[in-house]
């Protein structure tokens, strides 16, 4: 691990005026960005521990939850009104990570986690272009199972490992930020950038901003939501295939509905197609699966992870059975 | 740097890079908390932080000044075993015993959270703050802790005894 200097911040402008040199960072829970700093791919000159920000949640005035970014994702997860309002919220949180990691990870820590794969940790022993920009990517002629299947492009297809952020995703979840220049909001679905050319810019957040909250906006259809999370071993894993959903049925017809996509993309992947291609359909397991496969349509898949397409739009197809279900 | 480990107050003269896991093994003596991947995969590492289980690997000592850290050393009360640490050796918990210090202090830190109705990936209904710890929670909640003997019939036995009501 590199050398690097230390400072503990009281509120956000104490954070932002910390954080004016060059090189520094903001360190939350540490269990993303320490594990990069001992293998040296990360290398700030200082770190400005924002972890005693606001960690609290709370009730906005247009009806929905404010969530402090420094709040634990344990915290989240267990907060009665995420379970009961944002049910795929508090379940996409308990799927990530493990109990320990959970009380670690800071809400503002789990949205900037690096979107990664093996080959970005090998730093030793394979190119990879968020690594070091324009040396190349061995993932993409590589072993790529894991690998994404959305939006990816010829210079990355690496995946954003976050459970939590498919579940703030379907939910048109906004991350509020603050710099020196004042504040704005950001929707979470383009906090986020595919790599294109540029892999290692991953989101939008301009040097010396800094992630105060995230809100939850009023959201009836948010209630009867789940998340479902596909992955190599029962827990503590990645995803292969996660889906966030939501459903809302009238009779026997989608009034409205909310899918995003985890571990196919470089970003939380908000399903718009399938949703626009199921509002007023019958809610029938063939019109499910026929909007899953009209979002996979694009997908373009690796030599090894093709089979992310299909179990895509079988588990899209599931969760939406298991939503109407409950509806019943 | 000024620590809490054990109940007992702790100066050291530590470098900012040392994790929390080297502080206790490299620089206080306290060999009980394992470095297993060093990594934040395999749980060894495992304490509490304020009575909440971390993996100290991942943790830079400098952010837990303050915190009342526990490790397995500091479960002991009197020279009599934690009932945890007893169930371990009676049900054979552990056959290395590489990864016991961690399993135990996560279990302790995962009973305090489903007691207080903390959810997991498996809990049916989150509606309720009323958790019914069985076998299978327990499972799906100390999945981070891995056991590469693979004890964990005796590991989930152990925790069961102490914090499962029978049925």
């Amino acid at each position: 691990m590199n050398p690097f200097t230390y400072a503990r911040a009281d509120h956000a402008e104490d954070a932002l005026r910390l954080a004016e040199p060059q090189g520094a960072k903001f360190l939350g829970g540490g269990t993303n960005l320490v594990d990069l700093m001992r293998e040296t791919i990360e290398r700030p000159q200082s770190l400005v521990d924002v972890t005693g920000l606001s960690a609290t949640i709370e009730e906005t005035s247009a009806g929905g939850l404010r969530i402090g970014a420094a709040a634990r994702n344990s915290a989240v997860a267990e907060h009665l009104a995420v379970r009961t309002r944002y049910p795929a919220l508090s379940r996409a949180l308990l799927a990530g990570a493990s109990g320990q990691i959970r009380n670690m990870a800071t809400v503002g820590g789990n949205i900037l986690q690096r979107t990664r794969c093996t080959y970005f940790y090998d730093d030793d022993g394979s190119r990879c272009n968020k690594r070091v920009p324009g040396q190349g990517c061995d993932a993409i002629d590589g072993f790529n199972r894991i690998h994404a299947i959305l939006g990816a492009s010829s210079s990355c297809v690496a995946t954003h490992p976050s459970d939590m952020c498919v579940a703030l995703a379907a939910f048109d979840s906004v991350v509020h930020l603050r710099s020196a220049r004042g504040e704005r909001a950001v929707p979470i679905t383009e906090f986020h950038r595919l790599p294109g050319d540029t892999p290692h810019v991953e989101t939008v957040l301009e040097p010396g901003e800094l992630i105060v909250a995230v809100e939850l906006p009023p959201n009836p259809i948010a209630q009867r939501s789940t998340y479902r999370k596909v992955r190599d071993r029962s827990s503590y894993a990645f995803a292969l295939v996660s889906v966030a959903a939501a459903l809302q049925i009238e009779g026997s017809t989608v009034k409205d509905v909310r899918l995003a996509l985890g571990g196919v993309a470089h970003k939380p992947w908000r399903a718009s197609k399938a949703e626009a291609a199921l509002r007023g359909r019958e809610a029938t397991e063939a019109n499910f699966r026929a909007a899953a496969a009209a979002e996979l349509i694009d997908a373009r898949p690796l030599r090894d992870n093709a089979f992310k397409i299909e179990l895509a739009v079988r588990t899209i197809t599931a969760v939406l059975q298991q939503l109407t279900e409950e509806a019943r | 740097m000024r620590f809490l480990i054990n109940g007992q107050s702790v100066e050291a003269d530590v470098d900012l890079r040392t994790s929390l896991l080297d502080l206790l093994r490299d620089h206080l003596n306290l060999h009980g908390s394992k470095k297993g991947c060093n990594q934040g995969a395999c749980g060894a590492c495992t304490v509490l932080a304020d009575g909440e289980r971390i993996l100290s690997c991942l943790a830079l000592a400098v952010q837990y000044q303050g915190r009342e850290i526990t490790t397995i050393e500091g479960l002991a009360e009197e020279g009599h075993l934690h009932p945890l640490q007893r169930a371990f050796i009676e049900h054979d918990g552990f056959q290395c015993g590489y990864c016991t210090p961690g399993q135990i202090c996560s279990a302790i830190g995962m009973a305090a959270e489903a007691k207080r109705g903390m959810p997991s990936h498996i809990t049916r209904d989150l509606d309720t703050s009323l958790v019914t710890l069985d076998r299978d929670e327990v499972r799906e909640r100390m999945s981070g802790n891995l056991c590469r003997c693979g004890a964990y019939n005796g590991i989930i036995d152990a925790i069961s005894e102490v914090y499962v009501e029978a049925e």
